[in-house]
């Protein structure tokens, strides 16, 4: 450690990482500041401070509808993809099949084609259908998108297993059914949990893919394309910013629990 | 205390293997096997990796299903019965417990799943047998490996199971905790008494200490079966020769029979081995001879009487391992030959360059039929165990 | 996605124990995900190869058109699109070059500088992952308002001359790209990250046994093996990169244009469903053949 060569790595690195971690922040601090802008229509130029937006965020004419919309669609998206995806990774893990790259390939095309395509073509597809664009339409989009996440998800998780603890449930005398409810579910949910999270996280944030099949439906990044070219209500920020220290949060006391839990086990 | 509680009815029954052929596609795991494990025994299948003892294992419990043949338990086919429903616990190698449950939830899984009474009484008794009652309620990952070990064994034994299958269980320890284990298997199984132990082990030593019956395995074959004792006084094969301890192996030809004695000529020298102790009586042979068998004499000293003397060779090596020291000789016309002499404190032994003679006692010698094995890494692997366990029978 | 992408490579060490019969299991359990994809993705893309193929009803109403085998809507799209195309594969990998630059020493930081410090690290990660909450279109048009010709920080780069009196911030191809990089940033961060996590530290000890030099250790020892993370990131960075548009929309100009942009455009302005068609099927099969030649020459095929 105190060769001198080290010393070189041991502070530019840490002072590149501060200075990344700022141009990844800036733009989250400046919404989070500008939220308490007493704005008006367009919040462009910084007013005066105030508490107003955060005590009124649906003060601004269409914001909560968007936002109401956004956590329904995701939520919606989240238990579709999950079940469908863990079905998949479960199979793709454990049992043997023909057409398996097959399968592999029909995962990997989602991921790789860019969203303006996927959007494209699901609206081919639906006005050829001559089905109307809107709520429905964005939750078979979000849910076809997430697939492929959450079987990736789920079976980074069951790569970790011993693939032996399932031969010990059933040699311990467990059926099939009964080895896959004690024994592979409760050690499959942290992934499925991150899976969740993930495709929760994807379909709340989607933008590209919801416009293409969206109709009239309002969603909450929709309604801030739409609004940007007249004004984004200082509402806006506030929601942007509640979701940013909510998962802030969340994943903190996580952690922080945690930490207390490791100390605790240590100091038996 | 503990053992009242496990030997609850069902305890001990046969293990019969019947035929067993188990392939993979084209490979062929285990070749027409057969086998009988009396109940209560400790058995050891023991055998270099990929001889399909594991496989084996695997059929008993029912995680595999063969090719053809019949496994039979205290008399009743269990051939394709699902392994939930065999009265079959094994030991993983890497143990399998469950990490999202506690040392005494994986102990009582299976009474759980048999909807048994008393489990969580029943399994704190088997974690006292295994001397962990006190972490009953910890995750098996905060527990050490020969913790994670008895974990696993208890969660076996407390179904007391017909059978219990130990597949490399000790492998993943270190030597001193190993043997530590070896006795403590011993002593368990001692205590429940009734349950067949079927331990799988490439380990040569730890099939001798534990077992009262060992099969070698090699090949999906079994090359020889019986008391540890027997199989290392009088190996049947040159495999079983060098697998189980080590051997010097020297080629020849049976010319004669005399009084109970055969006599080989191996490049001009005539070895007698007892006729008892030969597999064939005639043609070309192997004659055997355990290098803790074989004297060293130095040149100008007498042999021992009634012996078999080869040599002069040349001491090409020597290598002193505490208890032992082995020498290699070479002798022309026979290759290198390997002699063990206990360090009983007389002196020093012959030096490298040495010219010495080899003498033993023909009623040590046995003769093989077969092709010596070509020394390979297996054959120097088996050979530097073979040192720490030549000493002792 | 983070353990997840860079963990679709490990699927080689994924040991196979199939039960007995297991296969009609598999088959249930496979159906109704595959079936969703067939309905929603495989049948859409048919369409829209097909769609690429119509015509114009001359003199019909806007938008209207008829099945046919029209190749020249391609040859059409492509030459009239060349420059968008082409700057969208620019843009897209100088984001994902630069991505590269700043995620890499950043997942280095978080996975192994701050290993012994589990709360610390837990910090920065969610630092990194805490963006996609607030939406990424809003934190884009933070940057277009940072940015903007009467913003603080132009004035200030204006008055210490750091910025000519008339240049701008907005409106160039450096704030496209620029934005590009910032918003892709956690796709590159989060695969490295995973794999760096699991980086064993013995191995670098025992690289600077053998070479010495940190440098040297970690261009043969760390690099090759976060190899898998840096493929899994560079596709997750360079594969939205290439077909957005908002980046371009909010940051950039006309001249700034990228193949999303044109395609939203001929969708929902122009209703050109055929062009828009084409582009869409050129941009996924030149996405599809780079991707593929990437993931053969990194050498880790079986992320396919």
């Amino acid at each position: 450690m105190s060769r001198p060569q080290f010393s070189l790595g041991k502070y530019l690195l840490p002072v590149y990482a501060v200075v990344a971690f700022i141009y990844l922040l800036t733009p989250i601090a400046y919404t989070f500041a500008f939220s308490f802008n007493n704005a008006g229509r367009s919040n462009l130029t910084w007013q005066r401070f105030t508490w107003d937006n955060w005590r009124n965020p649906c003060g601004a004419p269409a914001v909560c509808e968007s936002v109401v919309n956004s956590v329904a669609i995701a939520l919606f998206a989240t238990l579709g993809s999950t079940v469908l995806g863990t079905m998949i990774a479960l199979a793709l893990v454990r049992y043997r099949f023909r057409f398996r790259s097959a399968t592999n390939l029909l995962l990997f095309l989602p991921m790789a084609t860019p969203e303006v395509v996927l959007g494209a073509a699901l609206l081919a597809q639906f006005l050829n259908l001559r089905v109307n664009p809107g709520f429905t339409t964005i939750v078979i989009a979000h849910i076809m998108f997430c697939i492929s996440f959450v079987v990736v998800t789920v079976k980074a998780r069951v790569a970790t297993l011993d693939p032996h603890l399932g031969e010990a449930a059933s040699d311990l005398y467990a059926s099939p059914r009964v080895a896959f409810w004690r024994v592979t579910f409760p050690l499959l949910l942290p992934g499925i949990a991150a899976a969740a999270m993930l495709a929760f996280s994807l379909s709340f944030d989607d933008f590209i893919i919801t416009n293409f099949n969206s109709g009239n439906t309002d969603t909450f990044p929709k309604f801030v394309y739409v609004s940007a070219t007249r004004g984004i209500p200082a509402q806006a920020n506030v929601i942007g910013s509640a979701m940013f220290l909510i998962a802030l949060l969340v994943v903190l006391i996580g952690q922080v629990l945690a930490a207390r839990r490791r100390a605790a086990a240590e100091a038996r | 205390m503990a053992a009242d509680l496990l030997a609850a009815p069902g305890g001990g029954r046969d293990l019969e293997l019947v035929g067993i052929t188990k392939r993979f596609g084209e490979a062929v795991a285990v070749d027409d096997l057969s086998l009988r494990m009396p109940a209560g025994s400790f058995f050891a299948l023991l055998g270099p990796s990929g001889c399909g003892k594991t496989t084996m294992l695997r059929m008993v419990a029912g995680l595999e299903v063969p090719t053809a043949g019949q496994v039979l338990i205290g008399g009743d086919d269990v051939t394709t019965t699902r392994p939930y429903r065999r009265p079959v616990n094994t030991v993983f190698q890497s143990y399998a417990l469950f990490p999202h449950l506690d040392v005494l939830e994986n102990v009582a899984f299976g009474l759980r799943r048999r909807r048994e009474r008393n489990a969580e009484q029943r399994a704190m008794a088997a974690l006292d047998m295994v001397e962990l009652g006190p972490l009953a309620r910890r995750r098996p990952t905060r527990l050490s490996g020969g913790q994670q070990q008895r974990v696993a064994l208890a969660r076996a034994l407390v179904n007391n199971p017909a059978v219990l299958l130990l597949d490399e269980p000790l492998g993943a320890l270190d030597l001193k905790l190993r043997r530590q284990m070896q006795v403590e298997l011993k002593r368990i199984q001692d205590e429940v008494g009734g349950t067949t132990f079927v331990h799988v082990t490439h380990d040569q030593e730890e099939a001798m200490t534990m077992a009262d019956t060992v099969a070698v395995m090699n090949a999906g074959r079994i090359e020889q079966l019986g008391p540890p004792q027997e199989l290392y006084d009088l190996p049947r094969t040159p495999f079983v020769a060098n697998f189980l301890g080590r051997s010097n192996l020297l080629p020849g030809t049976v010319v004669e029979e005399r009084d109970g004695l055969l006599g080989v000529d191996a490049a001009g020298t005539r070895l007698l081995v007892p006729a008892d102790r030969a597999v064939a009586r005639s043609g070309q042979v192997l004659v055997g001879i355990r290098p803790e068998k074989v004297h060293l004499v130095a040149a100008g000293a007498d042999e021992p009487a009634d012996s078999t003397v080869l040599g002069p060779g040349t001491v090409a090596d020597v290598s002193f391992s505490g208890v032992s020291t082995e020498y290699l000789v070479d002798v022309a016309g026979y290759g290198r030959m390997s002699v063990f002499t206990q360090n009983l404190g007389a002196g020093p032994g012959a030096m490298v360059g040495e010219q010495v003679r080899l003498a033993w006692s023909p009623r040590h010698a046995f003769v093989l039929v077969g092709d010596a094995p070509a020394a390979g890494p297996l054959e120097r692997e088996a050979a530097t165990v073979g040192a720490a366990g030549g000493t002792g029978p | 996605m983070t353990a997840a992408l860079t963990s679709a490579t490990a699927e080689a060490g994924a040991p196979p124990p199939p039960p007995r019969g297991s296969s009609r299991i598999a088959w249930l359990l496979l159906t109704p995900g595959l079936a969703y994809l067939v309905l929603f993705f495989v049948a859409p893309v048919a369409v829209l190869l097909l769609t690429s193929l119509y015509e114009r009803v001359p003199d019909g109403p806007v938008g209207a058109t008829r099945p046919a085998l029209r190749w020249e809507n391609y040859t059409d799209a492509l030459v009239t699109y060349a420059p968008q195309f082409g700057r969208s594969f620019l843009y897209a990998f100088i984001a994902t070059v630069l991505a590269l630059a700043i995620g890499y020493p950043l997942a280095y930081v978080i996975a192994v500088r701050c290993r012994n410090r589990p709360l610390l690290q837990g910090l920065l990660l969610v630092l990194v992952i805490a963006p996609f909450f607030t939406s990424f279109i809003l934190r884009t048009i933070a940057w277009k308002q940072i940015l903007a010709d009467e913003s603080l920080v132009v004035a200030v780069l204006k008055t210490i001359s750091l910025l000519p009196d008339d240049a701008r911030l907005t409106a160039t191809p450096t704030a496209v790209v620029a934005g590009l990089t910032y918003n892709f940033l956690p796709f590159m961060t989060l695969p490295i990250y995973a794999n760096l996590e699991r980086l064993d530290l013995r191995l670098i000890e025992a690289g600077e046994d053998l070479y010495a030099n940190p440098a040297e250790t970690f261009r043969r020892v760390t690099l090759p093996l976060s190899m898998p993370g840096i493929v899994a990131g560079s596709l997750l960075t360079f594969i939205p990169a290439a077909g957005d548009y908002v980046n371009s929309a909010l940051l950039g100009t006309a001249s700034t244009a990228m193949i999303g942009n044109v395609i939203d455009s001929r969708f929902f302005r122009v209703v050109d469903y055929p062009t828009a068609a084409a582009l869409s099927v050129l941009l996924m099969a030149a996405i599809l053949l780079l991707v593929a030649a990437y993931v053969r020459r990194s050498g880790t095929d079986d992320l396919l």
